[in-house]
């Protein structure tokens, strides 16, 4: 028997409904029956990070490639493992191979496909803010007559600079 | 107390107003978005000086983005546990922020940014967590907002961002758009046909899950579920937020149709059990907070039903925040006891109902 809905695929779910003391027989597959939201087992509620966590730990040992711990934040695959969190954005780069893996089970794509950033970089960013940071302090130090730590403020500008 | 929510614009509840569409079946719509600012390890894993350092970088781009300027700043690790009940109640932080749960602390250098319909979280998580609320059913309009929020702030702010990833989340399931859309619905009809069932499995078909009133882990009381996307990439914020829509505006349909099959059906019996739930909170002494949510969902159904007039929506919305404990203790201006808590409760359901609703005998 064809499913009703398309036509196409075999019908597994027969469903008898009664509309209006009507009653009438639909036959669907399984596509047609989830996209109605009609479902055959009995519907548990599901806790969608204790699936997550069990990917996580499904997953094999390390994979080729990845670092034990990452090297900015000290995180451990095995504490990943355990909290299911990263520790910093690096972490992606030490671990990226079972990420990789991760990300395919857990959205079904590793590819993002949403809104770009113009990613600055923070070094430069860091740099700019340390810039601000010296010359309001060296504002200060000329208006409070501190000619001493003016001077060397305005050489860790220049060298900045 | 110290907290001054006076200060708060429309105490961040706007989207109580029930202005949007179906609002008496959708309370409200929001858009989450988790960011991280680049060069710091996430909130879990920083050090207390770098989460202060993240907070004072966030407080001071704050005063340059339109969206945050006018809004109001509150430390939540400074603020009493009573008021990080009521933030938390008001849905203004996440449970794990107000460090709710039993044996939690509260997150050093942990704060909120609380402005009208939008919100930004900080030190959660993420270092930053962006929300927008909307009244009713508008996830596209929620959406809209949030994105400027997010390219202003981002402007100003370095977030951890990776070509191919996208957005970098301390979970690798808000990875990519970081984007959770959601959308509180009320659905007692789909409870009481016993249809419920089915259509939350259907969800988890559509790429979409649910949760209870309170988000994350929480319980559903009152027929109120939280449904929301489940992946956050490989697709697009807008696809993410149309799917969510579309498929909303189905459960929607069917809880349509569940309340006329109800009436048709069962009408006295409805009738009788919604009667007897108004009965009881426009005349009881002492009231639970579960006993009080689920005939508030009673009144709630039989309003949808024009079973029962003159209970507006945003009468109804109020009663559900304001009967919570600790925004009861925060009207008392003292901390009640769970005892104490129900006899106020019942008190200020007593007298908004007795006031604002105008029934035909």
């Amino acid at each position: 028997m064809v499913c009703d809905q398309c036509g196409e695929r075999d019908a597994v779910v027969h469903l008898t409904q009664i509309v209006e003391n009507a009653v009438t027989q639909v036959h669907l597959c399984e596509r047609c029956a989830a996209e109605r939201g009609i479902e055959t087992t009995v519907a548990e509620p599901k806790h969608p990070l204790g699936d997550f966590l069990q990917a996580v730990q499904q997953q094999a040992a390390q994979m080729p490639g990845d670092a034990a711990r990452c090297a900015y934040c000290g995180t451990s695959i095995r504490e990943f493992r355990a909290s299911g969190r990263l520790g910093c954005a690096r972490c992606y780069g030490a671990f990226e191979q079972s990420l990789r893996e991760l990300l395919r089970r857990v959205h079904g794509s590793t590819k993002h496909d949403g809104w770009r950033y113009e990613t600055r970089d923070p070094e430069i960013v860091t740099r700019t803010e340390t810039l601000r940071d010296l010359r309001d302090q060296l504002q200060r130090a000329v208006s409070d007559e501190a000619f001493e730590s003016a001077a060397t403020l305005r050489d860790q500008i220049r060298g900045l600079e | 107390m110290s907290l001054d929510l006076s200060l708060v614009p429309d105490g961040g509840l706007h989207w109580l107003s029930a202005s949007g569409e179906h609002a008496g079946i959708v309370l409200s719509s929001r858009i989450r978005l988790a960011r991280n600012v680049a060069g710091y390890a996430f909130p879990l894993r920083a050090r207390e000086g770098e989460r202060l350092r993240v907070l004072h970088q966030i407080r001071e781009a704050a005063s340059r983005v339109p969206s945050l300027r006018d809004s109001a700043f509150v430390r939540v690790d400074e603020c009493a546990p009573q008021e990080r009940l009521l933030l938390h109640e008001r849905h203004l932080v996440s449970r794990e922020l107000a460090g709710l749960d039993q044996g939690a602390a509260t997150p050093n250098a942990g704060a909120v940014f609380v402005s009208g319909d939008s919100g930004l979280m900080v030190n959660e998580e993420d270092h930053l967590r962006l929300q927008v609320f909307r009244s009713g059913f508008d996830v596209a309009g929620a959406l809209r907002d949030a994105e400027r929020m997010d390219r202003e702030l981002g402007s100003e702010v370095p977030y951890a961002w990776h070509q191919e990833f996208g957005f970098l989340t301390a979970c690798p399931t808000n990875t990519g758009t970081g984007m959770r859309a959601s959308v509180l619905i009320h659905l007692p009809g789909l409870v009481l046909t016993q249809e419920i069932g089915k259509v939350l499995q259907g969800l988890q078909h559509m790429g979409l899950t649910y949760r209870g009133l309170y988000g994350e882990g929480s319980d559903v009381l009152g027929n109120f579920f939280q449904i929301s996307n489940q992946t956050t990439l490989g697709r697009g914020e807008d696809e993410l937020a149309d799917q969510l829509t579309r498929v909303v505006r189905r459960v929607i349909e069917r809880e349509e149709e569940a309340r006329r099959v109800l009436l048709r059906d069962a009408g006295y019996i409805i009738e009788d059990k919604l009667w007897r739930a108004y009965g009881t909170l426009s005349h009881a002494r002492n009231l639970p907070a579960d006993e009080a949510m689920n005939l508030l969902s009673g009144v709630r159904l039989a309003a949808g039903l024009n079973l029962v007039s003159g209970i507006s929506t945003y009468t109804l919305n109020k009663l559900l925040i304001f009967s919570q404990t600790a925004h009861l203790s925060h009207a008392a201006g003292r901390i009640l006891t769970e005892g104490e808590a129900n006899l106020a409760r019942a008190k200020y359901v007593r007298t908004v109902l007795a006031t604002e609703a105008k029934l035909p005998g």
